[in-house]
C-alpha cells in the first residue's frame, strides 16, 4: 500500500499513457473530466484490451483501464490517510456503489464497499437486468406470434410456443453473469468487498457483522425495496412484486398489476406477450402517470388498448387477498378520492407494483441525528446528508433510490461519480434534468428533461417561451423497413436561444436513442449547433436529428459548431 | 399527435340538401417526409335545416375506416372565434389518433354542440359555423334548442310504464356496491370484455366457463358465434369444477340425486352452437355402396409408404368433388351459389371430450403421399392443441369416417357454410348378385351423404356418388 505508486499513477502516468496513442486534437488533458468516462462502465473488464481497435478513442480507453487495472494490482487501491482505514467506505454495492467505487478506485482512493445481500443490488438481481431478459423473449413473442406483422414480411412462422422454465432460466443466467462482472469489475481494481449489513457507528466510523472500520468520506448506497402499500398481502405466490415476479414461476391466466409506472408496463408487457390478460389498477385517473401526456396517450394506444389489457383508473387496491381455500386472488377496490368501495376483482394473480421504498432501517441514522423523511434521507444538490436540525453531516453522502431524487439506477452511479469527485477536490453538481430515463416495452419509451406541461409552467414563471418539435416514427425509413412505423418523438425546447428542455420518445429502440438529447442537455449544447451534425442513413437516430432540425430557434449556429464544420 | 388533420365542413343551406363533403389530409410541418394530399368523396349527409342563413355545421369526421364515434379532444377555438379557411378548429379523437381538423371556409365559430370531452358519432353536427358576425346569435340559438333536445334525450329514458305501486322516488344505486354473499357479479377477463364490445355481445348473457365460473375470451367467441380463435398458448386451465345446478326455472325435470352437470367446454360449446344452427338448413341424404376390393388391395401396397385409409378417402372425394364442383359448393345467403376455389376435405376426429375438423386443402390436387403426411402433421397439431384457426375452418366439404368401429351406415348432420359431408361406414365382406345372376362375396362399404337441398339436388349427389364410386372401385388414378 505504497503511497508513491498510486499517485503517480492517477497524477502523471495517465496523460502519459494518453500520449503517444492519440493524434494532436486529441491532446492529453490533465484535468480531472477526462478521467471521467471510464467510471460509468459497468463491464469494464468485460473488454478485452487485447483486441484489435482501430478508433483511437477505444484505445485510450482500454489502455487506461489497463494501466489503472495494473497499478492497483501492485498497489492496492490506493492508501488510505494516515488516521482512516480507508479513504472512502460505500454501503451497498448495487449499481450505485459500484460507480462510486470504480470512479473512487480510478481516482485514487483507497476504498471499501460493504454488502450485506448480494453485489448488485436490485437493478443486477432484481430489477432493470433480469426483467430485460424477460422483455427481450416478449418481444420477440409477440413478434412471433403477430401473423400480420410477419406476413408483412413475407415470413410464415407457426405457432409460436414458449418453455416458462427455459425463459425464467435466461433471466436469472443474465443475472448471474452480470453479477459475477460487477464484482469481479471491483476485485480486480482492488476494492476491498466486505460482506454484512453496513451501520453508521458515528462520523466517519462504520460498522458492518462485528468489525468498526473508519473512513474519511462515506456512501450510503443501500438502495430500495419493493413498497406494499398496506393492506396488501404478499404470499410470494398469487400477489407478488416484482421480486417474484422476475422469477416467472408462474404466468397466471389473469393478472392484476397494481400500478401503471415503468414496472407494472413492462409487466404488462412481459405477461401479455406469454398469454397471460392484464387488469391495471391505477390510483390517478390516468395511466402510465409521470409520462409526457401526449406519449401516455399514444402508448395507452399501442401498448394497453388492443392488448389483452383492461384497467380501472382513480382506485385504490384498499385489500389484497392471495387466493387460497378454492378462492380466487380478491382485490377490493376504492375509490381514489372518495374511499367510498367501487368494486371487487377476482383475478389469478396480483403483482404490486407500487413503486420502491428507500431501504434505510438499521442503518444507526439516530447515532448522528440524521431524521429520514418517508424513509428516504435527505440531501442537498451534492448528495450531502442533511441531519435533523438541517444542517450538513460533514463527510456523509447519500446517493441512489435512498436518498429518492430519481430512483434509477444510473441515477444513483451518475450521482456516487459525482460525489467521488467532490471528495476528490472537484465541486460537482450533478444535472437531474440530463438524465434519460425508459420504459422497455415494446416499442420503447424514453424520456430526459421536462415534460410538456412542466416545461409551460416553468416558461410561465420565467417568462420565455416555449416551442415543441413533433417526428413520427413513420417518416423513418429505418423504422419503416423493420414494419415499426409506430411511434413519435418530441421536442420541447425555447425558441430563444435553442435550449433543450425535454425530450420524449415512443417508439422502436427509443431507450437508445435518447442519448443524443440526454448528452446535449448534458453538455449544454443547443440545437442550432447539433442540427448541424450528421447521421448515418438510413438509421432510427434520424428520428431524434428529425427533431432537432424541425425546431426552429431565433439564434443562429455558435462559432465553435461552425469551425468544427469546417475540420471536419 | 397532429399527425394528418382534416377538413370536415359541409354546407348544408337551404338550397342545397346534399352537402359536399371533401376531405383533405395535409402533414404537419414536422413530419416532413411523408406528404401527402387526397381528396376523398365521402358519403353526403342529408341534412335539412331551417335556417335561411349561411350557417355551416361542422360535422364528426369519420379520420379512419374503422371509426364509428369520435372525441373532442379540445377545441382550438372559442365560441365567437374568426375562423380563417384551413385553420384548425377542432382536435378530435379516433380510434386510432389525435387530429386536428380544419376549417374549409372563413367565418366564425357560432357554437359548440359537443363540448370538449364528450363523444359523437360519425357525420354528428359537433358545432356549427356562422359567415357573418350578425349569425352568431341565430346559430346560437339555434345549437341551444340542438342540445337541449338532445340533452333531453339523453336525460329522460323512455318512461316506464304507469304503475300502480307508488315506486321509490330515489333513483335505484348501481347494485354493484356491496360486497355481498348475494347472486355473484359476472367476472369476465379483460380480453372476454374486449371481444365482447367488438362483437357486440350483452356480457351480462354470456355464460362463463373459465375458473371461478368467469367469463373467458372463448365463452364471448362462442356466443358471437365465432370459431374460437387458435389455444391460447398459455399451458390449458384446469379442468372447470362441476358448477352446482343453479335454480334455474326451465321445465326440464329435476337432476336424479347424485347427477352432475358439466359446463360445456368452449370447443362443445362451439359443437352445440353449430348443430342447432344446422337445423335451418334443408339437407337430404343419398347412400350408395361402395365396392372396396381394390382399394383394400392398393392401401395394403401403399401403407407400408406412410399412407393412411383417411388419406386415401379424402383423395378420392377430392377427385369426385373436382367432377362435380356443386357438390363443392355452398349456400352463404339462401340466394346464390358460392363455388369454393379450392377443395378442402374437412376431416372428422373425435379428440378427448370434443370433435374437431383438421382441413386436408387441395385434396384433388396434392399426392397421395404429401396428403398422408399432412394429414399425420394435422392430427398431431389437433392433438396438442396447436392448430391455427385456417387449418380447421377452411373446408369446403366434410368427411367422416365411423368404419374403424364397425359401423356399417350413419347419418351425418351437415356442418353450416358446407354443401355435403360424407358419411363412411365399415367395408364388409357382403354377398352380391351381379347382373348375370351370379353371387359372389365383394368388401362393400356403404357410403351416405348428407347436402344442403338450396343448392345440391338428388340426381347432383347420386352424379357424385357414382364418380366416387367408381374412383374408389378402380383407385389407381389415386396414386397418380
Amino acid at each position: 500500500m505504497q503511497s508513491a505508486l498510486s499517485i503517480s499513477f492517477s497524477q502523471t502516468s495517465l496523460p502519459l499513457a494518453n500520449r503517444p496513442l492519440c493524434s494532436s486534437n486529441a491532446a492529453p488533458s490533465t484535468t480531472p473530466r477526462n478521467l471521467r468516462f471510464c467510471g460509468l462502465r459497468r463491464e469494464a473488464f468485460g473488454f478485452s484490451p487485447s483486441k484489435q481497435l482501430t478508433s483511437c478513442r477505444f484505445q485510450i480507453q482500454s489502455r487506461r483501464i489497463e494501466v489503472s487495472a495494473a497499478a492497483s494490482s501492485s498497489a492496492g487501491n490506493g492508501a488510505p490517510s494516515k488516521s482512516f482505514d480507508y479513504d472512502l467506505i460505500i454501503i451497498g454495492a448495487g449499481v450505485g456503489g459500484h460507480g462510486a467505487a470504480l470512479h473512487a478506485v480510478e481516482k485514487g482512493l483507497k476504498t471499501a464497499i460493504i454488502e450485506g445481500d448480494v453485489v448488485g443490488g436490485t437493478c443486477v438481481n432484481r430489477g432493470c437486468v433480469p426483467s430485460k431478459a424477460l422483455l427481450a423473449v416478449s418481444g420477440r413473442m409477440r413478434e412471433l406470434q403477430n401473423e400480420h406483422h410477419m406476413k408483412a414480411f413475407g415470413l410464415q412462422v407457426s405457432a409460436a410456443g414458449y418453455d416458462r422454465q427455459g425463459v425464467a432460466d435466461h433471466a436469472s443466467n443474465l443475472a448471474t453473469k452480470i453479477r459475477n462482472n460487477l464484482t469481479n469489475s471491483m476485485k480486480a481494481l482492488g476494492v476491498d468487498i466486505l460482506t454484512g449489513f453496513g451501520a453508521v457507528l458515528g462520523p466517519q466510523k462504520v460498522k458492518y457483522g462485528d468489525n468498526i472500520i473508519t473512513g474519511k468520506d462515506i456512501i450510503i448506497a443501500t438502495g430500495s425495496v419493493p413498497f406494499v402499500p398496506k393492506g396488501i398481502e404478499v404470499d410470494g405466490k398469487t400477489v407478488i412484486t416484482s421480486d417474484h415476479a422476475l422469477k416467472l414461476e408462474s404466468v397466471p391466466d389473469w393478472i392484476a398489476i397494481v400500478g401503471s409506472g415503468y414496472i407494472g408496463l413492462e409487466f404488462s408487457d412481459v405477461y401479455t406477450a406469454l398469454g397471460s390478460e392484464v387488469t391495471f389498477i391505477e390510483a390517478l385517473d390516468q395511466l402510465m402517470p409521470g409520462f409526457d401526456p401526449e406519449i401516455s396517450k399514444l402508448a395507452q394506444r399501442v401498448l394497453i388498448n388492443p392488448r389483452k389489457i383492461d384497467y380501472h383508473t382513480g382506485v385504490f387496491a384498499s385489500k389484497i387477498t392471495p387466493a387460497k381455500d378454492g378462492k380466487p386472488v380478491m382485490i377490493e377496490l376504492i375509490d381514489a378520492k372518495t374511499k367510498e368501495p367501487k368494486d371487487t376483482l377476482e383475478v389469478d394473480a396480483a403483482l404490486i407494483a407500487t413503486g420502491r421504498a428507500p431501504f434505510t432501517n438499521g442503518l444507526g441514522l439516530e447515532n448522528i441525528n440524521v431524521v429520514t423523511q418517508r424513509g428516504f434521507i435527505p440531501v442537498d444538490e451534492r448528495m450531502r446528508v442533511i441531519d435533523g436540525n438541517g444542517k450538513l453531516v460533514p463527510h456523509l453522502y447519500c446517493i441512489g433510490d435512498a436518498n429518492g431524487k430519481m430512483m434509477l439506477a444510473h441515477a444513483a452511479s451518475a450521482q456516487g461519480i459525482s460525489v467521488v469527485e467532490q471528495v476528490t477536490g472537484r465541486d460537482h453538481v450533478l444535472n437531474h434534468h440530463s438524465i434519460p430515463a425508459a420504459c422497455f416495452t415494446h416499442p420503447e419509451i424514453s424520456m430526459v428533461g421536462l415534460t410538456e406541461p412542466q416545461a409551460k409552467e416553468k416558461a410561465e414563471k420565467e417568462g420565455f417561451k416555449v416551442s415543441i418539435a413533433k417526428t413520427s416514427f413513420k417518416a423513418n425509413t429505418k423504422a419503416l423497413a423493420e414494419n415499426e412505423g409506430e411511434g413519435l418523438a418530441k421536442m420541447i425546447y425555447r425558441p430563444d436561444n435553442g435550449e433543450i428542455l425535454g425530450v420524449h420518445i415512443f417508439g422502436l429502440h427509443a431507450a437508445d436513442l435518447i442519448h443524443e438529447a440526454s448528452n446535449a442537455i448534458a453538455l449544454g449544447t443547443r440545437i442550432q449547433d447539433i442540427k448541424l451534425a450528421v447521421h448515418a442513413h438510413p438509421t432510427l437516430s434520424e428520428v431524434v436529428d428529425e427533431l432537432f432540425k424541425a425546431a426552429k430557434v431565433d439564434s443562429p449556429a455558435s462559432v465553435t459548431a461552425q469551425s468544427v464544420k469546417v475540420a471536419v | 399527435m397532429a399527425v394528418s388533420s382534416s377538413s370536415f365542413l359541409s354546407t348544408a343551406s337551404l338550397t342545397n340538401s346534399k352537402s359536399n363533403i371533401s376531405f383533405a389530409s395535409s402533414v404537419s410541418p414536422s413530419l416532413r417526409s411523408v406528404v401527402f394530399r387526397s381528396t376523398t368523396p365521402a358519403t353526403s349527409h342529408r341534412r335539412s335545416m331551417t335556417v335561411r342563413s349561411k350557417i355551416r355545421e361542422i360535422f364528426m369526421p369519420a379520420l379512419s375506416s374503422t371509426m364509428t364515434e369520435g372525441k373532442i379532444v379540445s377545441w382550438i377555438k372559442t365560441e365567437g372565434e374568426k375562423l380563417a379557411k384551413g385553420e384548425s378548429v377542432v382536435v378530435v379523437e379516433s380510434d386510432k389518433a389525435d387530429m386536428d381538423v380544419e376549417t374549409f371556409y372563413d367565418g366564425y365559430l357560432a357554437a359548440i354542440v359537443v363540448g370538449e370531452g364528450e363523444t359523437a358519432p360519425v357525420g354528428a353536427a359537433i358545432g356549427l359555423l356562422a359567415e357573418t358576425e350578425a349569425e352568431i346569435e341565430e346559430a346560437k340559438s339555434k345549437a341551444a334548442s340542438k342540445s337541449s333536445s338532445s340533452v333531453a334525450e339523453a336525460v329522460v329514458p323512455s318512461p316506464p310504464p304507469v304503475t300502480s305501486s307508488p315506486a321509490p322516488a330515489i333513483a335505484q344505486p348501481a347494485p354493484v356496491t356491496a360486497v355481498s354473499d348475494g347472486p355473484r357479479k359476472t367476472v369476465a377477463t379483460p380480453y372476454a370484455k374486449k371481444l365482447a364490445k367488438q362483437h357486440k355481445v350483452d356480457i351480462e348473457s354470456v355464460a362463463g366457463t373459465g375458473p371461478f365460473g368467469r367469463i373467458t375470451a372463448s365463452d364471448v367467441e362462442t356466443a358471437a358465434g365465432i370459431a374460437p380463435s387458435k389455444s391460447s398458448i398459455a399451458p390449458p386451465p384446469p379442468p372447470p369444477p362441476p358448477v352446482t345446478a343453479k335454480a334455474t326455472t326451465t321445465n326440464l325435470p329435476p337432476l336424479l340425486p347424485d347427477s352432475s352437470i358439466v359446463p360445456f367446454t368452449a370447443m362443445q360449446s362451439a359443437v352445440s352452437k353449430n348443430m342447432i344452427e344446422s337445423l335451418s338448413v334443408p339437407t337430404f341424404r343419398v347412400g350408395y355402396p361402395v365396392n372396396t376390393d381394390a382399394l383394400d388391395a392398393l392401401y395394403e401396397k401403399v401403407k407400408p409408404k406412410g399412407v393412411t385409409m383417411t388419406a386415401l378417402l379424402a383423395k378420392a372425394a377430392g377427385m369426385a368433388l373436382a367432377q362435380h364442383p356443386v357438390v363443392n359448393a355452398s349456400c352463404k345467403d339462401g340466394k346464390s351459389f358460392s363455388y369454393n376455389s379450392s377443395i378442402n376435405i374437412a376431416v372428422a376426429v373425435a379428440i378427448n371430450g370434443g370433435l374437431i375438423t383438421p382441413v386436408l386443402q387441395d385434396a384433388d390436387k396434392l399426392d397421395l403421399y404429401l396428403l398422408s403426411q399432412k394429414w399425420k402433421e394435422l392430427v398431431g397439431k389437433a392433438r396438442s392443441k396447436q392448430l391455427q384457426p385456417h387449418e380447421y375452418n377452411s373446408g369446403t366439404f366434410t368427411l367422416s369416417n365411423l368404419g374403424m368401429f364397425g359401423v356399417d351406415r350413419f347419418d351425418a348432420i351437415l356442418p353450416p357454410g358446407q354443401g355435403a359431408i360424407m358419411a363412411v361406414g365399415a367395408s364388409k365382406p357382403t354377398v352380391v348378385a351381379d347382373k348375370d345372376g351370379f353371387f359372389s362375396v365383394k368388401n362393400t362399404m356403404l357410403v351416405n351423404v348428407t347436402a344442403d337441398h338450396r343448392i345440391v339436388y338428388g340426381a347432383d349427389l347420386a352424379a357424385f356418388l357414382q364418380t366416387f364410386a367408381k374412383i374408389i372401385e378402380n383407385p389407381d388414378s389415386l396414386t397418380l
